[in-house]
């Protein structure tokens, strides 16, 4: 139990992020129209490349041959869920950015 | 004087420090502006921008000030080296896919991050704090976040990859019972490695290191027996499920890293990816653990009915019926985006525009692969905006639709869905064609649909099927409308 409370203690900032985050997250999809699922879906994908930051960290203290290639792949899988994600959410959206012009 | 180096050099490591702490908050702060504005039509692209710059100023923030134990990023060469190769291919695959296949590619860059996250915990399990270990064993927080990290990352990659091979048609489902009990004793299995590992008290990490690559292993195959049952048309559902996995895998690098960017930003995709799986599974009518559990399921094929026989149309007669009607609505749905036939779809509605014929589009949440698919497809081919309506709408005005054309629509036209509580499909919503005057079904061929129900619509009084593949037909309709 004494563990459980230091636990929560020691890392009640992150803990605290979490929570608002998770209510952050219902709260920003919430209401949004079926047409932009797909896009949404596909922005949030972009956003969780964010992994490529941890992928820069491990690869930045890399000290033998075999991180420096994991941490190289990981570091293009990464940049690669980043990009891809966020061009490919840009062209879904080119297209409807497009219609409302026409109108 | 050795003093003055000294603060000076305190002020240097504090003010890189603030910076990106700094870039970290800007970072996540647009990241949840970028994903609110996307939620929006107007603004979505806009959002997308400014999601991506966040993300730009936390990559860069990181390599110029991240420092672990006060040693900043090394290999900064290799870093930017790898950043450029991953935006080259990503740029170029991104730019080169036909809109068609955006589900699957959004599948596979899904399927990228789940890979980044398991490799870091890989390559971080030997390096775990030694003082965390002296001090509790392993049952710590640090082996926690990395082997769930490993495990919801390999899960989510082997998943997306499956994912996309059956989206581009590579693979096939295989749908045993015996699956689902495998599929539950690996989940059984991961978890206990897990449990275990972090009672083996104090040891080094690396020693451990076989049970850590036996983890990823039995995780990747649970990846591809999760998805490998799952039906075609479960599989939106399955990409956004997967899509929050590998949020949570972020996530779990960022408590590892204590690194707030990620934190956010994976918990945010987190929880925000459940809640949109959740949206889809409503659209759908089905519970999560149906989808994921139970694949649709083939044996109920609902009460037994007379069902009528088939009556076949010819496309002169179809674009008559089109051409003297006032009110048409197209539902399509999947064949129309394998066909590509989005672009003949809207020459035909023009045409009849042009002819006095009022054409709107029905939309179904979940027609196609993808919530929101159709609209992308249609939105491509330039239909404006305003001409696709969602099913509920169309169905208020149903009984007034004098022609309803189904283009390579099946299970969200189905009328068990309405009638039949023994149907699979009892309860989900549908576009109600069968209740406008007539309909015409555009189909390949008397294939059941992806739910592999009978559909009771096809054989219906004033329902004329029209066989063949969308395009051809299509141009045909469109080359007889012209001659009339």
């Amino acid at each position: 139990m004494a563990e459980i409370l230091e636990f929560f203690y020691t890392n009640k900032e992150i803990i605290f992020i979490v929570i608002l985050s998770v209510f952050l997250g219902v709260e920003v999809i919430s209401n949004v129209p079926a047409v932009l699922h797909t896009p949404l879906m596909s922005g949030a994908n972009a956003i969780h490349g964010v992994v490529i930051i941890g992928a820069i960290i491990v690869m930045g203290h890399a000290a033998t041959t075999s991180t420096m290639i994991l941490g190289f792949i990981a570091v293009v899988l990464g940049t690669l869920n980043v990009v891809g994600g966020f061009v490919v959410t840009d062209r879904m959206l080119e297209m409807f950015r497009k219609k409302s012009k026409k109108k | 004087m050795d003093d003055l180096i000294k603060i000076k050099e305190t002020i240097a490591f504090t003010l890189g420090e603030s910076v990106l702490e700094i870039s970290y908050v800007v970072a996540s702060v647009l990241f949840i502006i970028g994903l609110r504005m996307l939620s929006h039509p107007d603004t979505a692209r806009r959002g997308n921008i400014w999601a991506a710059v966040g993300m730009g100023i936390a990559i860069v923030a990181t390599i110029l000030f991240h420092k672990m134990d006060g040693e900043p990023i090394g290999n900064i060469g290799y870093i930017i080296a790898a950043i450029i190769l991953g935006t080259a291919i990503g740029w170029i695959i991104a730019l080169r896919v036909k809109m068609t296949a955006m589900p699957q590619l959004v599948s596979f860059f899904n399927g990228m991050g789940g890979g980044a996250a398991a490799l870091i915990s890989i390559m971080e399990f030997p390096h775990i704090s030694e003082g965390l270990v002296q001090q509790y064993g392993m049952l710590n927080g640090e082996v926690l976040s990395i082997l769930l990290g490993l495990m919801i990352g390999s899960i989510s990659f082997a998943g997306s990859m499956v994912a996309f091979g059956k989206l581009d048609g590579r693979i096939k489902d295989i749908t045993t019972p015996i699956l689902r009990y495998i599929n539950i004793a690996l989940l059984v299995v991961l978890v206990g490695f897990i449990v275990y590992i972090m009672s083996l008290g104090q040891i080094n990490p690396e020693n451990i290191m076989y049970l850590v690559y036996i983890m990823l292993a039995i995780a990747l195959v649970y990846g591809v027996l999760f998805v490998m049952p799952i039906g075609g048309a479960d599989m939106p559902v399955v990409i956004s499920l997967l899509n929050s996995f590998t949020g949570l895998a972020a996530a779990m690098g960022g408590f590892l890293y204590n690194n707030q960017a990620m934190i956010t930003g994976g918990i945010l995709v987190g929880s925000a990816g459940t809640i949109l799986t959740i949206l889809m599974c409503k659209a759908m009518n089905r519970s999560l653990t149906n989808v994921v559990i139970g694949a649709f399921g083939g044996s109920a094929s609902g009460a037994e009915k007379e069902l009528g026989a088939i009556k076949e149309t010819t496309t002169t007669d179809a674009a008559i019926m089109l051409n003297y009607s006032r009110k048409v609505i197209i539902i399509p749905g999947y064949g129309l985006a394998v066909a590509q036939a989005q672009h003949l779809a809207h020459e035909l509605d023009k045409l009849l525009e042009e002819n006095g014929v009022e054409v709107k589009y029905a939309i179904h949440p979940v027609a196609g692969r993808m919530p929101g698919h159709m609209n992308v497809l249609l939105a491509e081919s330039d239909v404006p905006y305003d001409k696709l309506v969602e099913s509920e709408e169309i169905n208020e005005d149903i009984e007034n639709v004098d022609v309803a054309v189904v283009i390579g629509a099946n299970d969200v036209v189905n009328p068990a869905a309405e009638d039949d509580p023994a149907s699979p499909l009892y309860g989900m919503p549908i576009v109600k064609a069968n209740k406008a005057k007539n309909t015409i079904i555009m189909k390949r061929g008397m294939g059941k649909g992806y739910a592999a129900i009978e559909n009771h619509l096809f054989y219906a009084d004033n329902t004329k099927m029209l066989f063949g593949d969308a395009k051809s037909k299509l141009q045909e309709l469109i080359n007889e409308i012209k001659q009339l």
